[in-house]
């Protein structure tokens, strides 16, 4: 039970003298509530591993330090935090029963017999793992050995985190959903704080009520899934996350008026004193973009394709060289691919720098 | 449609069959030939039936006592070398660097012993060992054991069974390091994290996941040090007396010393014969313990 708090942490795997850009993760300083259910969400190489490799000691960091309650731990070893990890491909003892695989950290820290009994029938009884308990672990499926991986850290009763790294990489699409909606019940159910790194958006966004996106070695944002949607901090967020992903367009933005493409869109706020010599643009998600038939005042586009996602459709549009996708209302046909885009004023964000620019109310 | 009838590609496969016919199956026949007949030379054969295998089996007789005192022998010797490479070799490839130019420097090393052919090894001790000129005799006499090859039954066994693990350990090590190291990073970070000591990651982990090229390290290493003639030849010529006298060594005695061809091919054909049994043992084995079978039931 643990509040984490990460202060300029930072690790270059090439040591601490390495250039500043190279580094696996620049320096970050956030803090992880006790209890919360958290999701590192970004591609593959944007250093989501190594911080959770760094929370867990099996990498120390270059620079930066890490407190456990406000406790300095960042010199400890790993055997020493009371950290559990699971990790991408299920890890167990291939000799040992499910049951002695559970008793395995209880054991190594010289737990009482009665104490461990008590606390793998407890842990098998939450993972629904109690019929297998005599069985050779090996002989389990991926899944059922992702279960006993993750019972391993469930069982020490002194542990402040659970640490996942994509653990369901290797289970089955139909398991997949299974597997996740348990970890739901158990972080419900047990009050731990549990970290979980995917590049999977749907899996951080439907198992985290914190989503942390990383982008190249940096956390751009971090909030709630909601939050990640609406209003993203940065144009990677808007990106990364979303199918299809948020329109990011370079634009012209003065006052309460963005021009793209010689076409003036009104904004919901005021921009007046924007940074100079950055990358202006503005972004909106393709759910806030309305295809419609052409008018005066409206931006106009070429549709180039539609496509169906059965519950929702979007077409891909072309507004001078600029492309969009936007949504495609019910009822909505056009014979020779013109149309207009109308856009909701309150979802068009604006980036300098690929940076969310605030504007005034 | 009527399917054109050939029998050319019989001819294909003719070679192969004459390779395999004048390399294994021929010579084999003749040795299974030999076992039941009695030769007085000149090209003279009389049937003798399964005579000489009687006697080869029974202890009392001068060929069956001959036999399966060298079968002791040989059976010691491997159980002992087995006993010594096996724990050295896992010990050498778990202190064996796991990355940098180390490695592939303690391959090189590794691999060196191997290289050499069997009569050079054991001329190489043949000429270590002797008390007179020999760098390891000399030094033992000197420090005061008094240590002899040639004339003390101990000091001939400690020296073919040193050799054979100064040759061959190095087999056990590198097979068991390509074990440890194709253990994924993970199963370490895992134990650390279950805080398990270096012995319980050796026992949960290590050990388990070596299981198989351990298996095929012992099943090596029986059948080299099962059929071994050439170094114990060079060093002790199976001496003193019949000491280090294997199997292999007391069927080149008779048959070629002797010249008793039915009585050798008797006991090569039971030789043969434990081979094989051996073999088939350990590929069950073998075999068994590599296949998983995954659970059949339904999850709950």
């Amino acid at each position: 039970m643990a509040r984490i708090d990460l202060v300029d942490l930072a690790h270059s795997y090439s040591g601490n003298d390495a250039a500043p850009e190279s580094f696996a993760l620049k320096p970050v300083t956030m803090t992880w509530r006790q209890g919360g259910a958290y999701a590192l969400l970004g591609p593959s190489g944007c250093g989501k591993t190594t911080l959770l490799n760094l929370i867990s000691g099996i990498v120390a960091p270059s620079r930066g330090k890490i407190l456990f309650d406000g406790k300095d731990i960042t010199a400890l070893s790993t055997q020493k935090r009371n950290i559990a990890q699971v990790f991408q491909f299920p890890v167990i003892y291939d000799t040992m029963t499910v049951g002695e695989n559970l008793a395995f950290p209880l054991k190594n820290r010289r737990v009482p017999k009665a104490e461990i009994d008590k606390r793998v029938a407890e842990i098998a009884r939450l993972l629904d793992l109690a019929p297998y308990l005599n069985r050779k672990a090996t002989r389990l499926t991926a899944d059922a050995k992702q279960k006993i991986s993750l019972g391993r850290g469930l069982v020490r009763s002194d542990v402040a985190a659970i640490l996942f790294d994509e653990p369901l990489t290797v289970i089955d699409p139909e398991l997949k959903w299974q597997l996740r909606s348990k970890l739901k019940a158990l972080h419900r159910e047990l009050d731990l704080t549990m970290i979980y790194v995917t590049h999977d958006q749907t899996e951080a966004l439907t198992f985290a009520d914190t989503v942390v996106v990383m982008h190249d070695g940096r956390v751009v944002q971090s909030g709630t899934p909601a939050e990640l949607f609406e209003k993203p901090a940065h144009t990677f967020v808007g990106y990364f996350i979303g199918s299809p992903g948020m329109n990011i367009v370079p634009a012209v933005v003065k006052g309460r008026e963005a021009q793209i493409d010689g076409h003036v869109i009104a904004l919901q706020r005021s921009y007046d004193a924007m940074p100079a010599g950055s990358k202006i643009e503005i972004g909106v998600r393709p759910e806030f973009v309305d295809v419609v038939a052409p008018a005066p005042g409206l931006l106009s586009a070429r549709i180039e394709r539609i496509d169906d996602l059965g519950r929702i459709r979007f077409a891909r549009v072309r507004v001078g060289d600029a492309r969009f996708a936007a949504k495609v209302p019910p009822g909505f046909t056009s014979s020779d691919g013109q149309a207009a885009l109308k856009f909701d004023p309150s979802h068009v964000h604006v980036y300098a720098d690929s940076r969310l620019v605030e504007g005034a109310a | 449609m009527e399917k054109t009838i050939n029998q050319k590609a019989w001819f294909l496969v003719l070679p192969v069959f004459l390779l395999v016919a004048f390399s294994a199956v021929l010579p084999l026949m003749t040795v299974v030939n030999y076992s039941m007949q009695d030769t007085f030379g000149n090209n003279q054969f009389f049937w003798n039936g399964v005579g000489w295998f009687k006697e080869l089996l029974d202890p009392s007789t001068d060929l069956g006592s001959r036999f399966f005192a060298s079968l002791w022998r040989n059976l010691f010797f491997s159980a002992a070398i087995l006993a010594i490479e096996v724990p050295l070799g896992i010990v050498i490839a778990l202190s064996m660097p796991r990355q940098g130019w180390q490695v592939a420097a303690c391959l090189v090393i590794l691999a060196l012993p191997l290289l050499i052919p069997w009569n050079v090894v054991g001329t190489i001790w043949q000429i270590f060992g002797r008390p007179d000129i020999g760098l390891l005799g000399y030094a033992l006499n000197s420090l005061g054991i008094n240590y002899n090859y040639v004339s003390n039954d101990f000091d001939a066994w400690a020296t073919v069974i040193v050799m054979d693990v100064w040759h061959w350990t190095s087999l056990v090590a590198l097979l068991c390091y390509a074990g440890l190291k194709s253990i994924p990073e993970a199963y370490y970070q895992a134990a650390q994290i279950d805080g398990a000591s270096r012995w319980a990651v050796f026992a949960a982990i290590q050990l388990p996941k070596m299981n198989r090229v351990l298996l095929i390290a012992v099943l090596l290493r029986f059948m080299d040090s099962f059929m071994i003639y050439t170094e114990p030849f060079v060093v002790t010529g199976g001496g003193p007396g019949n000491s280090t006298t294997f199997i292999s060594i007391e069927l080149v005695k008779i048959a070629l010393g002797q010249f008793d061809l039915g009585k050798a091919a008797a006991m090569s054909l039971v030789y043969n014969l434990i081979i094989l049994i051996v073999c088939w043992v350990f590929y069950t084995v073998m075999t068994n313990a590599g296949v998983e079978r995954p659970m059949k039931e339904k999850k709950p």
